[in-house]
């Protein structure tokens, strides 16, 4: 009998996105040349395309902002609540409106599978301005009874390239609630989305400079952070980065706080439901192409059912589709930079030279453009490099204990502590074992799960502070 | 047409000692949902729609279904579209058991078999020996392949045993003829009681698992049919064999089918998306497929009376 080959059309998203050929800086309400008489080239990771150029602030116009913002906060902070409340709803039903719009310009600039712009990274950031949008005249409840709700000032804050609209709404939202003004600066590879929402936001008729959004690079980020006009600095990226921040406001008396690496942990007994379990992994560590920061990026698994986990784990990174991101098929899209590449590549040169094991699925990569397969290592030792550094990318380090008391000394043995995962039938372990993890958020039978109720933050070099829920909107009060 | 080896009483016992498998509801429905979002379009929708086409048990279970109209839903199963000389032809019809001699006769020199349902269906509520009665009737009216039920009360109840037993009995009657086996996992609970129930049937020599009668309230679900799939396919990877999945109940349009072998392929793989080793039970789901595919091929849909009623 003759057999038809079912074989997945393309399916790409057709919407494009209205996009300048040129950004100024977002400063005052309005879109200005920046002093520098800069601008920068920003492109499409999936073909190295540039899309449009965007404008590079200095410290000069980094001054100009946060003056910007000093005036704005004037105003912004003695609005009353429910008229703060109106208008971050707007940014919140702007963002939902434009979502097929915004979902294309994420993936385009960060090369992110439109699936996930669009189920995830859009709406979650309009969730996050609802939510926040509701807090704005309900501040006093954050509190302890007596306390008297008050602003910060001006917040800079400084944003990375994974989930770059989300991040923004994740700074901003609560940042805003609590009446105070932003310098935001979005990540050198993938300031777009944050550039639309500053359109949102020039439409949404917010007070001029309560709003400032500053593109460049590390030196711009510096500049904020160096900028005695600022009276809180909120930084999400690497921990080598949190540090030196840090260390540049150690005796300013400047709030912080900070969400850097991880090296999750996500932990697999032998009673798990073991296909729902390699889903939770392939959620874990392939999601976003791993750029992750709270990604499962070390697999713990009970001995005795690890042969059969990485057999349904090999069979199942052969189903993921790698290329286009604009497909709405794809479930692997571009890594978003040459640099991100080379660090992936080099770390699996280190895993497979220290004596790992390397899988990885055959397929085939786009010819041009950022691009990295679905792998994992297996012979992983804690002291390999992979199993402790931050890989950023879909590279999983897979590891066995034959313990509960192994797995939560190993899950710990690391300097981070994002999250952590575990996998299991038994309800009462799982809850034993969540007690005993250091880490920020807790995953059971579940991965990268995310709520803006839900406070998200790292313990140990993970960063301190939490952004999300109660606990999140507290850290934008004085 | 392979079948399963039939059965003994150490099969039965071997199905009883396999360990019970987790199953997690929340994260089970979060894949199937994923896999649904798939975007099936242009060629792969032609292509989709010819698999569904062929896999189809074009079913007539209504009481009131007569010899004349299971003459005509014959016909349609061998010819959906006339004019239409490249449609493929059904799998199969589904009837009740005194039905089967007269779609044998309709369906005489095409290749549309007569798939009857047995074991006092859709209960199965009757004793073993009534059930086995049933069954032959069926196979001696000439029914190619037979859809029997599991004894849903005795499996909620823990009696396992008694399910198995009867598998095996039937089995044994049916010999070559293909046994379906249905679990009705619309009455079931959880999905760790289908993943159970799936896992002893193929034990117990299923040539097929089948999700549903389409008489109880909730048929064929995408989670469903998804913990079914991980079921053969890890039989398949214990033993070798490749088993069929048969889903049913409630599956009326081309987006749902068309989601059905998406979960199949990326699950089982693409060498299961043929009639020897997947089915989709339904009755009105085939003028649902032939009005996509004129759609697909024309730019715009039929009037509905260029297909013809059954």
């Amino acid at each position: 009998m003759a057999t038809t080959a079912f074989t997945y059309a393309p399916a790409p998203e057709r919407v494009r996105p209205k996009i300048r050929q040129r950004y100024g800086l977002f400063i005052n309400g309005g879109w200005t040349a920046p002093k520098s008489e800069r601008y920068f080239d920003t492109i499409n990771p999936a073909d190295e395309s540039v899309i449009a150029q965007v404008a590079y602030a200095d410290a000069e116009d980094v001054e100009r902002a946060v003056r910007a913002a000093r005036k704005g906060f004037e105003r912004w902070s003695r609005l009353k609540p429910a008229d703060r409340a109106k208008l971050i709803y707007r940014i919140a039903r702007a963002i939902t409106e434009r979502s097929r719009e915004l979902a294309v310009l994420e993936s385009m600039n960060g090369g992110k599978p439109i699936r996930e712009s669009r189920d995830f990274d859009i709406p979650e950031s309009a969730a996050h301005f609802f939510y926040h949008a509701g807090w704005a005249d309900k501040l006093e409840w954050a509190l302890r009874a007596g306390e008297t709700p008050a602003p910060i000032g001006v917040c800079g804050q400084i944003v990375p390239w994974n989930f770059p609209l989300l991040m923004a709404a994740w700074k901003l939202a609560p940042a805003l609630a609590c009446g105070n003004s932003v310098v935001l600066k979005p990540a050198e590879t993938t300031p777009l989305t944050a550039l639309a929402l500053a359109q949102i936001i020039e439409e949404a008729d917010l007070p001029p400079g309560v709003v400032n959004i500053v593109t460049g690079d590390g030196a711009t980020g510096a500049a904020l952070v160096d900028n005695d006009g600022i009276d809180k600095i909120a930084f999400t990226g690497s921990t080598e980065v949190g540090k030196l921040i840090q260390r540049r406001l150690s005796g300013k008396g400047k709030r912080i706080t900070l969400e850097l690496g991880g090296k999750a942990a996500n932990v697999i007994f032998a009673d798990a439901p073991l296909d729902q379990a390699v889903e939770g992994i392939v959620q874990g560590i392939y999601f976003n192409q791993g750029h992750v920061c709270c990604a499962g990026s070390r697999l713990l698994v009970e001995e005795s059912v690890h042969d059969e986990l990485v057999a349904r784990l090999t069979d199942r990174i052969r189903t993921l589709r790698l290329g286009d991101p604009l497909d709405k098929n794809t479930d692997i899209g571009a890594i978003n930079s040459r640099v991100q590449l080379e660090k992936i590549h080099e770390l699996v040169r280190s895993g497979i030279e220290q004596g790992a094991t390397f899988v990885q699925a055959e397929c085939e990569l786009p010819a041009r453009g950022f691009f990295f397969p679905a792998s994992f290592f297996t012979n992983v030792h804690p002291s390999h490099r992979i199993a402790r550094e931050e890989i950023f990318g879909p590279v999983l380090s897979i590891m066995t204990f034959r313990t509960p008391d192994e797995a939560i000394e190993k899950a710990n043995n690391t300097p981070y502590g994002l999250s952590a995962g575990i996998w299991t039938a038994e309800g009462s372990k799982n809850m034993w074992i969540a007690q005993h993890l250091r880490a920020g958020v807790v995953w059971c039978n579940t991965f990268n799960k995310f709520d803006p109720s839900s406070p998200f933050g790292g313990y140990k070099e993970s960063g301190f502070g939490r952004e999300g829920g109660v606990h999140g909107l507290r850290e934008y009060l004085a | 047409m392979t079948t399963a080896t039939l059965p003994s009483r150490n099969g039965a016992i071997a199905a009883l000692a396999r360990p019970r498998v987790h199953v997690d509801a929340v994260m089970l429905e979060a894949r199937a949902a994923e896999l649904a979002k798939r975007s099936i379009k242009t060629s792969a929708k032609l292509a989709g729609i010819d698999i569904a086409i062929r896999c189809c048990d074009f079913t007539a279970l209504e009481g009131k279904d007569s010899d004349g109209r299971v003459r005509s839903l014959c016909a349609k199963a061998i010819t959906p579209r006339p004019g239409w000389s490249d449609i493929p032809s059904c799998a199969a019809v589904c009837v009740y058991p005194n039905r089967v001699a007269t779609a044998k006769e309709a369906l005489a020199g095409s290749s549309v078999k007569v798939a009857s349902v047995a074991t006092s269906f859709p209960s199965g509520l009757v004793d073993l020996d009534v059930k086995l009665a049933d069954t032959a009737q069926a196979i001696a009216a000439g029914a190619d392949e037979i859809d029997m039920v599991i004894d849903r009360g005795a499996f909620l109840a823990g009696h396992e045993d008694v399910v198995v037993d009867e598998i095996v009995a039937i089995k044994r009657l049916c010999g070559p003829i293909h046994l379906k086996v249905i679990l009705e996992t619309g009455e079931l609970g959880s999905y760790e009681a289908m993943r159970r129930a799936s896992d002893i049937s193929l034990e117990a020599g299923a040539d097929f698992i089948k999700s549903s009668t389409g008489k109880v309230p909730t048929g064929a679900t995408f989670a469903t049919a998804l913990v079914m799939c991980e079921a053969i396919r890890d039989f398949h990877r214990r033993t070798g064999e490749k088993r069929g999945l048969k889903l049913a109940g409630g599956i009326r349009t081309t987006k749902q089918a068309l989601t059905y072998l998406v979960i199949v392929n990326e699950t089982l793989g693409p060498e299961w998306l043929q009639p020897e080793l997947f089915r989709i039970g339904a009755s009105l789901l085939l003028d649902d497929l032939l009005m996509q595919l004129e759609k697909e091929r024309t730019g715009h849909y039929a009037a509905r009376d260029y297909i013809p009623k059954d």
